[in-house]
């Protein structure tokens, strides 16, 4: 409860803060570079080197951050869900091709083929979100073939197969469901992964573009400033890791609530 | 065999085999049986007998290694070989299966309605809301109270003996004409399975359901088979109406069997007889008779694998020996 509350604070903040303060996050103030923490102007996390407002700019990234990771891991785990479920389940050649596909994409190096993908398709936002989703679909593929092999061998899946259930009704009703608990705590493990990823891939300068920004790019324009100016790590940091502390927490509270043999979360 | 073309189930040779390291592990080995219409047939043997694979193999259920060789008839048309939609068409609508343990025969996951409606809505297109009015009759057909709360639990709420009468409603959601029973008692403790089995018999009065019936228990069957089939070693050795078979076992097997089981009529054994000797390892078969190497008759003739006959209109027999077994169970002291 006291992760969701947190996690939804700060989503409300990430909508909120840029729509309600007065300063943006791109416009430079070269008047008021590197400041401190103050109340007294409103700028609560103090100014970065281009005196741009960091709580701003921290919000934003919030929201890419948060957008980025939602999404991605979505995507990926509708893909992996479905593609690991067929391959555990039909088994023999299809399982076969299914799984020889995972492993080629599995040994395609990830850099190189954002690089490959930005000169193909020029650099755009969305870019990262397939990017992203191509890759990390690919462990919960795996997962979900293995937890359905074992799902496959139960013998209410014999009984529902007895009662003449045909196999997209078997995947959809008996293994589908049977694999959500995995799933839900593997996502939720996915999307700290996944913001990760996105903040390697804008410190490289391949991921969200200046003057936009993610957690993770601030968190390596902070990593520069430490010395002098430790708010601009500080911040950002904190956010990143709060937001992965409450989503791990979030994934086990699911998890109970979905096991129909768990007794109702009391916390 | 000619009573055998009005049958409901024809099984003929057989035979379910899987593919080892050496040689095939035949599970089930050139099996004959008739099930004919409301009757009831018992299958007995001892585990690894080879029960279950054939129940399973009638519904082409076995797993994908499995090898199947024979004729399997159901009301003339062969289930071997069928296609995986024709087959799932019949898959609990023509013919249901009860298995052993309630506990993992339900999904987990899903709600008692849920399960037992699946069959019906998909197989006979009933909608939500009808389905669930036969799924909670059939609750009240199999004794559960409060059906409509029940149809709301997950199957960890209710008891093995409730989840079993579930089960058995399930089976019986679409009115099957063959409902196959995979030892539906062996899992509950014995007042409950006193319930279950007074439960079958009900129903089987109510729907003339035909019925095999598959169990290691001889003295289940004796409430509700009218004929019982033995099973050793993947084959079928014996089998007979009920009556004869209990009052003059021919197969000294299935002499040991019964007098393996306790006896309130008589006065109380020490300890139990017990038939001399583990089941065979099916990997180890010589080739002659299974039994041959626990059995106090085997002769020479016992390395020769003895063919099923007939002794009378309905009783059948796979033994060289010929003569009335069950005074021979006095050689087991």
């Amino acid at each position: 409860m006291l992760a969701m509350t947190i996690l939804g604070l700060i989503v409300l903040a990430a909508v909120l803060v840029p729509w309600l303060s007065p300063y943006d996050y791109a416009t430079p103030a070269w008047t008021r570079i590197f400041r401190s923490p103050s109340f007294s102007n409103g700028q609560l996390f103090g100014t970065d080197s281009l005196g741009r407002d960091l709580l701003v700019r921290v919000m934003w990234g919030c929201r890419i951050s948060l957008l980025v990771g939602i999404v991605a891991s979505l995507i990926s785990v509708a893909i992996g869900v479905v593609w690991g479920a067929t391959a555990g389940y039909l088994g023999g050649r299809t399982d076969g091709l299914l799984m020889r596909t995972v492993d080629v994409l599995y040994s395609v190096p990830f850099i190189p083929f954002v690089i490959v993908l930005e000169v193909l398709f020029g650099r755009n936002f969305l870019l990262i979100f397939v990017a992203i989703g191509a890759v990390s679909w690919l462990d919960i593929a795996r997962i979900v073939r293995g937890q359905t092999l074992a799902i496959r061998a139960q013998e209410y899946i014999t009984a529902a197969r007895s009662l003449g259930v045909r196999t997209p009704a078997m995947l959809r009703r008996h293994v589908v469901p049977n694999l959500l608990g995995l799933v839900v705590v593997y996502a939720t493990l996915t999307i700290p992964g996944v913001i990760v990823f996105e903040a390697l891939l804008s410190f490289l300068g391949l991921g969200v573009q200046a003057p936009l920004a993610s957690l993770g790019s601030l968190v390596a324009e902070g990593t520069n400033e430490m010395q002098a100016n430790p708010h601009l790590l500080i911040f950002p940091a904190a956010f990143l890791a709060t937001i992965i502390l409450c989503l791990n927490r979030l994934g086990d509270a699911l998890r109970d609530a979905l096991d129909p043999r768990h007794e109702s979360p009391h916390e | 065999m000619n009573r055998a073309a009005a049958g409901l189930l024809q099984v003929r040779a057989l035979t379910v085999s899987y593919p080892g390291t050496q040689r095939a592990l035949q599970v089930v080995d050139a099996l004959d049986l008739d099930l004919e219409a409301q009757e009831c047939l018992g299958v007995v043997g001892e585990s690894g007998s080879g029960k279950t694979q054939m129940l399973l193999a009638l519904l082409g259920l076995c797993g994908p290694r499995a090898q199947l060789t024979g004729s399997v008839r159901y009301r003339g048309e062969e289930l071997l070989g069928a296609s995986q939609s024709r087959l799932a068409a019949l898959r609990g609508r023509k013919i249901a299966i009860v298995f052993q343990e309630p506990m993992s025969a339900l999904n987990p996951y899903l709600t008692i309605a849920t399960q037992l409606t699946e069959g019906v809505r998909h197989h006979l297109r009933l909608g939500r809301r009808a389905a669930r009015a036969r799924a909670a009759e059939l609750l009240a057909t199999v004794q559960i109270d409060a059906p409509a709360q029940r149809l709301k639990q997950y199957p960890h709420e209710l008891s093995g003996g409730m989840l079993q009468r579930v089960s058995i409603a399930m089976a019986l959601m679409c009115a099957p004409e063959i409902l196959l029973l995979d030892e539906p008692t062996t899992a509950l403790d014995v007042t409950v399975q006193a319930q279950v089995l007074e439960l079958l018999h009900t129903v089987r009065e109510r729907t003339g359901v035909a019925t095999l019936f598959v169990t290691h228990d001889l003295g289940v069957l004796a409430a509700i088979a009218g004929r019982v089939a033995v099973m050793y070693a993947g084959r079928m050795i014996e089998q007979a109406p009920i009556a004869d078979l209990y009052a003059a076992p021919r197969h000294p097997y299935t002499a040991g069997l019964l007098r393996s089981l306790p006896r309130l009529d008589l006065p109380i054994p020490v300890r139990l007889a017990a038939i001399p000797g583990q089941p065979p390892n099916l990997t180890e078969l010589s080739g002659g008779c299974a039994f041959a190497p626990r059995c106090p008759l085997a002769h020479e003739r016992c390395a020769q694998m003895p063919q099923s006959r007939l002794l009378t209109d309905k009783h059948q027999l796979a033994c060289h020996y010929d003569g009335p077994a069950a005074h021979i169970t006095g050689v087991w002291q």
